[in-house]
């Protein structure tokens, strides 16, 4: 019983894990790049959540929105500004850049939002369910539910839209997208508008679910999404929401039967083991179809 | 002309060097010297692995870590000469890095970077968790035996070092690595023998940086050799080239002292350390010297750098 308590508690963590990464993959998956910037938008969105109830009373649902809106905006800003000038450099020259995004996003977040945490204010009161014995938080609920509904709103998006096929497209062969006349530019745009988005939304229900937002809060969650996104097999859209799970239950797990303090460990050693195992990932295929 | 600069450079030195032996720096000044210098030895020593190499490694702080606490471990509990102290401290990072070098290095480039990342966090959160090295509490009173001349005459022996090792047909063998791998495979260079090596060697003078570290601040902890520390070495080896000691050893001393002149700024310093690290990129990828180094500006023209090579790819 005990365990299944904490496979609930790991699956909402790992909702959390799976929205962030799946703005990792996505990007990867189109322009071949690890954007070290993504758990900073993450941030930002959650930032954007704050103020959004905060100072402008907004409700959860209106909050969300505005949310991942404003993480779009900065998505797609930073990729206009920083990235696509150097569509055509050495990839480790792109990767230093998004470094330096992220490092820039977390240093303007102390200067311009004040380094001190913040308590996010009540979107609704805390409830318990109790189902048999088991405790379910509304919070949990709105965590898995919203995570859900997002996913699935992203793999319709992704497959049966003409800009999800145009996407497909373009991770599949860019050049080849390009040669078919798809706006390969406004595509990128559309990825990191989407990708931010998710993270946006993984932001505003961490500041629900943890009550705790700070600048520096994307800088962990942002890693451990990236490696759930390598996990899942990077550019693979389910691999990201499986990995993202696995990510949270193996680390509420580490922390229920060791100690929290090597909670951080866990995903790397996870990283390490499947880049030695399966490089590919759990849900990769080499060659496969990838976004 | 280029006599006169190096007959400069020299001249300057000395006079850095006699004026810190009266005793005309105060203690500050002296304290950031010396940094300056173990900086020099992270950047230089990450070079051999980025820079010449090819493989691109973002955890050097972790094996900088390795070299720290081993130091200030053997030299708080065993009493063993500072010398002892700082070859055991490089010793004990070179061979975590060969450990870690053999199944990491079998990747390429972000994974590969990613890999290293994950290695670095992992012996930070180690050292977190096992109580010899007192969590995250750390490590005080370690004996303040690191001063600027020690620092300086280690940075010294770095760099002969690896300029030499880099200039051997060894270290054509890393730049052909670095160049084509294929190519160098072909050509019957054991590659992956070679990545191991540099790492190794690598992550041994990041340890001796540790070591100087450790006996300079007298104090450590576990967040002394975070991310954010890795990162740092890395902006001072792009800023100053990727495969260039002129320009890792240009970069390593400025941003050391730059911070310090920033501190009236002190809530602006990161932001501007992280946009100039971006503006660096947009404008100017291969970074101040490129794969150039002092000899090669100083012969003007028809040399090129180490490995000299037409583009900059970089990975």
């Amino acid at each position: 019983m005990d365990l299944l308590q904490q496979l609930i508690n790991g699956l909402s963590l790992g909702s959390i894990y799976a929205l962030i990464a799946l703005g990792y993959t996505m990007v990867y998956g189109i322009v071949r790049l690890i954007n070290f910037a993504h758990g900073d938008v993450y941030m930002v969105g959650a930032y954007a959540g704050f103020f959004a109830v905060w100072h402008y009373h907004l409700s959860f649902f209106p909050a969300l929105g505005v949310a991942m809106m404003v993480a779009a905006a900065t998505g797609v800003l930073i990729e206009r500004l920083a990235y696509r000038p150097l569509r055509q450099a050495p990839r480790i020259a792109v990767l230093i850049t998004a470094i330096g995004v992220s490092l820039l996003l977390e240093n303007l977040g102390i200067l311009i939002l004040k380094p001190e945490p913040r308590s996010f204010p009540e979107v609704f009161p805390l409830a318990l369910y109790n189902f048999g014995g088991l405790i379910v938080t509304n919070r949990q609920m709105a965590i898995l539910a919203v995570g859900l509904v997002l996913m699935v709103l992203l793999q319709y998006f992704v497959n049966f839209t003409r800009t999800g096929k145009a996407m497909r497209a373009v991770s599949f062969d860019m050049e080849a997208a390009l040669l078919m006349g798809i706006n390969v530019d406004r595509i990128i745009t559309v990825t990191f508008a989407v990708g931010s988005a998710l993270a946006a939304a993984a932001g505003v229900l961490v500041g629900i679910f943890y009550n705790r937002i700070d600048p520096l809060m994307g800088i962990m969650p942002g890693i451990k999404a990236f490696v759930a996104a390598v996990l899942g097999g990077i550019g693979v859209i389910p691999g990201a929401m499986l990995g993202g799970l696995v990510m949270g239950v193996a680390e509420v797990m580490v922390v229920a039967l060791f100690s929290s303090t090597w909670k951080d460990a866990v995903a790397f050693a996870i990283l390490i083991f499947i880049l030695l195992v399966k490089p590919t990932g759990l849900l990769g295929r080499p060659g496969g179809e990838k976004v | 002309m280029a006599l006169v600069l190096i007959l400069a450079g020299v001249g300057l030195l000395t006079a850095l060097n006699i004026g810190v032996a009266l005793g005309r720096f105060d203690q500050y000044l002296l304290g950031v010297m010396t940094m300056a210098a173990i900086n020099v030895i992270l950047t230089a020593s990450l070079n051999l692995i980025n820079g010449f190499t090819g493989q691109f490694s973002i955890g050097h702080a972790g094996f900088m870590a390795i070299g720290a606490y081993t130091a200030a471990m053997l030299s708080l509990f065993a009493h063993w000469p500072f010398w002892l102290v700082l070859l055991a401290g490089a010793a004990a990072a070179g061979a975590a890095g060969l450990l870690i070098g053999l199944p990491t290095l079998r990747l390429r480039g972000d994974y590969l970077a990613i890999a290293t990342l994950g290695f670095g966090e992992i012996i930070r959160v180690v050292i977190l968790n096992i109580p010899v090295t007192g969590g995250p509490r750390g490590l005080p009173g370690i004996p303040n035996l690191t001063n600027f001349f020690v620092a300086e005459g280690v940075m010294v022996v770095t760099l002969v070092f690896i300029y030499n090792l880099v200039n051997s047909s060894h270290g054509r063998a890393f730049l052909a690595v670095r160049e084509d791998e294929i190519a160098a495979e072909t050509m019957g260079i054991n590659t992956t023998a070679y990545k191991v090596i540099a790492f190794s060697i690598g992550a041994g003078f990041a340890g001796l940086a540790g070591s100087l570290f450790a006996h300079h601040l007298m104090f450590i902890n576990p967040a002394s050799f975070s991310f954010m520390k890795s990162i740092e070495i890395l902006v001072m080896l792009v800023l100053g080239g990727l495969g260039s000691l002129t320009g890792s050893v240009v970069a390593a001393v400025g941003l050391t002292f730059l911070p310090e002149y920033l501190r009236q700024f002190s809530d602006y310093r990161m932001v501007l350390y992280s946009a100039l690290l971006i503006v660096m990129m947009l404008t100017r990828p291969q970074g101040l010297f490129g794969k150039k180094e002092l000899t090669d500006l100083l012969h003007f023209e028809g040399r090129g750098g180490l490995g000299h090579s037409r583009d900059q790819k970089l990975d």
